[in-house]
């Protein structure tokens, strides 16, 4: 069989540093998880047997921690993913509204991708930011103090920034 | 009183304080370097432990205390852990002292490693804090160049190195054992204690694990002395306390008071009242995972002590403050959803219970309720709480139980006219 080298030059590089990071290299299956996640948006499998055999790891080791975390999608996710926080403080300041809102602008439900495979839509639990409710992540960073002109500002420029490759 | 001096904010708004220069400038890493140049360790767990710092992740155990838990004597390495896995619903404070002031943070860290003889310090930050992250990277890349990080600091023999560690996503990874078995690379299950992690933690080694915001204050008691620390504050809940406000406040955010402020002054002179001043409903003051309070019973201050006699809990100070409008059980509904999402799945009590309080709430507040819900509600509390290996499950209880105590009768209002209390309604999203 024919093998795939997916994994980018940078990813490969980080992910060696890892290895020797740790007194123990199991530790760095979470900070793997990571590098495979920021490639590609998911869990590319192939990629992540590629880091397996990078760490000499067992591959089931890097599956088991990816079934437990929440952070690691195993399946494509839109260009910009976006999460939006539904726990007390954000509920108490709009976030159902706010979720029903970004299902209407999207045309799509929670779990799902836009056609044009730009935006995806998730609820997840509280993003640690209730000072700033409602707050949204979109990829690794914090949307804070949302109202319903700045999530179209948002949307707008992150539609922008696509076209503009 | 006396116009308090802020200690873990004081220059939270300088800018580039979150450069190595700036905090330098701001009297930064004098106590590091007060410690390894003048103090043993043990002098520096001494004088942690006449301070009275308690821990500020939720538990308020003695930090000092748990520090000298470590057994004497052993040839094992000892490990630090750094919890900045914070999570707990209405709480972010370590996230504004990671992203703002990352040096005090790793001040702290360094010190401590050095108070318990550790070579090798982890900060396990929640997956989500991505920019904390690169913040506290950046820093320890700063302190390294300055020789604060890395071998024989200050030319004293000592070495310690920091490792930032994210996490991916889990809030019971800021249970202390769950962080110890996701930083082994596996999933986030809590361990049964005994064995304490200060006896065999990480890898097996003896462990301390310790919150930002306790760590925060490590350089302040070093640098002006544990009887100084102990003017601040109550006598057993000594120093100051970060209090996050948040929900229906007109201002919410973080705010540095001395431990032990009236929770009625923290609400209405700090936080500037309750929002569209609408009436006060209930506040939930340590986080999500400790009894509500009635709005007649905020004339209570917030230390350890005072709010334990009131019946809850200080826990990690997130102040979650919900006005008149506000449905209890959807509340009550939102917090099950949480904890039945969080829990690991290792234990039935909290498996299973979360899962059927989430289904009951559901349908109570969906016009489907019984009264016979209520005591199996009850019932299910007292089935979960004491019997699962980690407190997620106790944690699970408390917003369950405290608002079926509290506000029964919306509860039965819920149940009798299958919608919300007049008055009552989804926040708006403007």
């Amino acid at each position: 069989m024919e093998k795939i080298e997916k994994l980018s030059d940078s990813s490969i590089k980080e992910i060696e540093r890892f290895k020797g990071l740790y007194p123990n290299r199991n530790s760095a299956v979470l900070m793997v998880l990571h590098v495979v996640h920021q490639q590609f948006g998911f869990l590319d499998r192939e990629a992540l047997r590629e880091a397996a055999e990078i760490m000499e790891l067992p591959y089931i080791d890097f599956q088991q921690a990816a079934s437990f975390y929440t952070l690691f999608p195993n399946k494509p996710m839109g260009k910009y993913h976006i999460q939006v926080c539904r726990t007390l403080a954000c509920h108490l300041r709009g976030a159902e509204e706010l979720t029903a809102l970004l299902k209407k602008i999207l045309g799509i439900g929670i779990g799902e991708v836009t056609n044009d495979g730009l935006f995806s839509l998730s609820e997840v639990e509280c993003l640690g930011s209730c000072g700033t409710a409602p707050v949204m992540q979109i990829n690794e960073i914090y949307y804070e103090n949302l109202t319903r002109a700045r999530v179209d500002e948002i949307l707008d420029d992150l539609r922008k920034k696509a076209r503009n490759g | 009183m006396a116009e308090f001096e802020k200690i873990l904010f004081k220059y939270i708004d300088s800018p580039d304080q979150d450069r190595i220069d700036t905090y330098i400038k701001n009297g930064g890493y004098a106590a590091l370097e007060k410690a390894i140049t003048t103090m043993k360790p043990e002098e520096v767990t001494d004088e942690v432990i006449k301070s009275g710092l308690r821990g500020r992740g939720g538990a308020g155990f003695p930090t000092g205390r748990k520090w000298s838990f470590l057994p004497k004597g052993i040839d094992k390495p000892v490990y630090l852990c750094v919890n900045a896995d914070e999570s707990e619903p209405g709480t972010f404070k370590d996230r504004e002292l990671i992203e703002r002031e990352p040096h005090q943070v790793l001040e702290g860290t360094l010190i401590t490693a050095y108070a318990i003889k550790c070579k090798i310090a982890f900060i396990y930050i929640r997956g989500e804090f991505a920019y904390g992250a690169k913040q506290l990277n950046r820093a320890i890349d700063e302190a390294r160049a300055r020789g604060f990080v890395g071998k024989n600091l200050f030319g004293k023999g000592v070495d310690i190195e920091v490792i930032v560690h994210r996490g991916g996503g889990a809030y019971i990874c800021g249970e202390e054992t769950a962080l110890l078995t996701s930083l082994e690379g596996g999933m986030g299950y809590p361990r049964i204690k005994p064995p304490f992690p200060a006896v065999a933690g990480l890898y097996g080694c003896p462990t301390i694990i310790n919150n930002v915001e306790t760590l925060a204050n490590i350089p302040h008691i070093i640098n002006r002395g544990a009887s100084w620390f102990t003017t601040i504050g109550t006598p057993k809940s000594t120093g100051s306390k970060i209090f996050c406000m948040s929900g229906h406040v007109n201002k919410p955010g973080n705010y540095e008071l001395p431990m032990g402020v009236p929770l009625r002054e923290l609400l209405f002179e700090h936080a500037g009242g309750v929002r569209d001043g609408r009436n006060l409903k209930a506040v939930i003051p340590g986080g999500s995972s400790v009894p509500v309070l009635t709005a007649d019973k905020i004339d209570v201050r917030m230390d350890f002590e005072s709010l334990a006699e009131a019946g809850t809990m200080l826990g990690s100070a997130g102040v979650m403050v919900l006005d008149e409008t506000t449905c209890i059980v959807r509340t009550a509904q939102n917090l099950a959803h949480f904890y039945q999402h969080e829990s690991c799945g290792q234990c039935t009590p909290c498996r299973q219970g979360t899962y059927w309080m989430l289904a009951i709430l559901h349908r109570i507040e969906h016009g489907q309720g019984t009264m016979e819900d209520l005591n199996t509600l009850t019932d299910i509390c007292d089935n979960i709480e004491g019997n699962t290996i980690c407190p997620l499950g106790d944690a699970a209880v408390p917003p369950v139980r405290s608002t079926i105590r509290q506000f029964r009768e919306e509860y039965e209002y819920h149940i009798t006219h299958k919608k919300c209390l007049p008055g009552t309604s989804p926040a708006r999203f403007e």
